[in-house]
């Protein structure tokens, strides 16, 4: 078994993919007990376009920062989702947008469909927060980090007037993640 | 004694600042270039609070000018940039050499030539490292592969530009410069941090350039020595000469104040290399794939084993014999079309020496070098 932990954060840019991926990073290695390396690939664009970040998080020093075979993939855009779906491993999981990515591809791993920017807007008021939200989607779902130090990094990169928003994010990722895995029969 | 050493994850590129303030870093000089203008923007917050300046030049020529005019008054100094910066910044550092001037430029490497591709990594500098500026010439360049060694290698950096009275490159790529990893920065006092070597003799007997010694004490301008600077060659006094002693004498201690202390400023990282017949050779965040890739092979049944240059140049020549003496082959896999490898080869003894190579912008995967490593089955 390989002691190394792939997760990509895919979506257009300027959806907060990147720094979703730091945060992952950070609840990893500074809040949690493990290591953990964030890269990211990006275009001359700052906004628009398919945008990554990829974390890999271990419990040994980790010397190939980027994807190899991806466990956790997020897309919130279907272009995203179409263009890195590829390197999910065997038995990984895909969390997609369910309104925007209606194209599911097919493969031998599990998907979690939730429309994660709507109800980032419905219920708190800010699309913004759609990353925030996916986190802890992810957070939950994969028990990659726990969620106290998944909390902690959110707070530490939020300025102190968000933290109630985001720290709500947050909460409703949990939440949602823990009535997706019922649904979807897993335990 | 509570103070405790901070975790944070950072930039490769904030590393790279933080590892200068470390040093002692207190003037910087640049032109913002992707992907090093990370270490400008936050030295340019970070150097006002501990009493340094920064400055944003009109240009990357004029930036290694003030690094040279910074560090002659005293004050250690850097300048990041990437390859298009890099080229125009040749002219500063061959000027660096020759004056002995101790300063620090990053070139955080990028695909090129010219503009090329300015947000996709690559490792094509490394010969223009060697040889950009005209003229036999020291050079000394620091290759880090991990974000926490970018802290700590700026602060090599800087020692032995110090030390040596010379530039010091620092060779990284955009993926080493933009990826973040925990960092813990060492406190005060944990690192070595060497300053340069200053005059005590009175005044009128200061030569910045005296023979007595192989590498003279620096006076900073200001403190009332006062001293000529310039590229000719020159005499002991720093004023310009055409004795073809002189010149030949000057030219010889300059390259060999580096050649002599080899020993000292190589630094390899050996993984697994004890009894391998398979060695691969790699440096930046191409090492990181090259590991992973030993790491499988050995998984696989195979003696693979790593040799990873710190110091980059003067090449680890003894490192690459050591290595090869029980080895069917060394693999070389570099982000250009095959500069290092010719390098090894010279050093290979026979040993037969294969490149792997990549300009498209991505990095070398670790199934690309485990693919040809297990053709040496």
């Amino acid at each position: 078994m390989e002691d190394r932990y792939e997760l990509r954060f895919s979506g257009s840019g300027g959806q907060g993919m990147i720094l979703a991926g730091i945060i992952m990073a950070e609840a990893a290695s500074v809040y949690d007990t493990k290591t953990a390396t964030q890269s990211q690939s990006y275009g001359p664009e700052s906004r628009g376009g398919a945008s990554k970040a990829e974390v890999i998080i271990s419990d040994s020093p980790i010397d190939y920062p980027k994807a190899t075979a991806i466990d956790c993939m997020l897309a919130l855009t279907q272009e995203a989702c179409t263009k890195y779906h590829a390197d999910i491993k065997k038995g990984g999981i895909l969390i997609v947008d369910s309104d925007e990515v209606k194209e599911i591809p097919r493969g031998d791993f599990k998907v979690y469909g939730f429309p994660i920017i709507e109800t980032a807007r419905k219920e708190l008021g800010k699309t913004i927060v759609a990353n925030i939200l996916s986190l802890g989607l992810i957070a939950e779902l994969t028990g990659i980090v726990t969620k106290d130090a998944m909390e902690k990094a959110v707070l530490s990169r939020v300025p102190k007037a968000f933290e109630d928003l985001n720290k709500r994010a947050l909460q409703i990722g949990f939440d949602r993640a823990k009535e997706l895995r019922a649904k979807s029969g897993n335990a | 004694m509570a103070e405790k050493r901070s975790k944070k994850l950072v930039q490769g590129n904030e590393a790279c600042s933080e590892g200068a303030l470390y040093a002692g870093c207190r003037f910087y000089a640049g032109y913002p270039i992707t992907p090093s203008t990370e270490v400008a923007e936050i030295l340019s917050a970070r150097l006002p609070n501990v009493g340094g300046k920064f400055i944003q030049m009109e240009d990357e020529i004029a930036s290694i000018s003030a690094v040279i005019g910074a560090s002659l008054a005293g004050l250690k100094s850097l300048t990041a940039t990437s390859g298009p910066g890099f080229s125009l910044k040749q002219e500063g550092i061959g000027y660096a050499c020759m004056a002995e001037v101790p300063c620090v430029i990053v070139n955080v490497m990028r695909g090129g030539p010219s503009t090329g591709y300015p947000t996709g990594p690559s490792q094509s500098d490394v010969m223009q490292a060697k040889w950009g500026t005209h003229g036999d010439h020291p050079v000394i360049a620091v290759t880090p592969a991990y974000v926490q060694e970018i802290f700590s290698e700026t602060v090599r950096a800087f020692n032995l530009a110090e030390r040596y009275r010379t530039p010091v490159l620092i060779l990284y790529d955009e993926i080493v410069g933009h990826m973040r990893e925990p960092v813990t920065f060492p406190l005060p006092g944990e690192l070595e941090v060497i300053d340069r070597v200053k005059p005590t003799c009175p005044l009128e007997e200061y030569l910045p350039y005296d023979t007595e010694y192989e590498i003279a004490p620096l006076a900073a301008f200001g403190e009332g020595y006062r001293f000529h600077v310039t590229g000719l060659n020159h005499r002991a006094d720093g004023f310009p000469t055409n004795d073809s002693k002189l010149i030949e004498k000057g030219i010889k201690r300059l390259t060999g104040k580096i050649e002599n202390h080899r020993e000292d400023i190589w630094k390899n990282e050996e993984y697994l290399l004890d009894d391998a017949d398979i060695v691969v050779f790699a440096f930046g965040s191409t090492a990181r794939s090259a590991r992973y890739s030993v790491r499988k092979a050995r998984e696989n049944g195979l003696k693979a084993g790593l040799l990873r240059p710190l110091t980059l140049w003067p090449f680890p020549e003894k490192a690459v014999r050591d290595a090869v003496v029980r080895a069917k082959a060394v693999i070389v896999p570099e982000m250009n079309l095959g500069q290092i490898v010719h390098e090894v080869e010279r050093c290979a003894c026979g040993v037969k020496v294969e490149g792997i190579f990549r300009v498209d912008g991505e990095p070398i995967n670790p199934r690309q070098i485990l693919d040809v490593i297990e053709k040496y089955r």
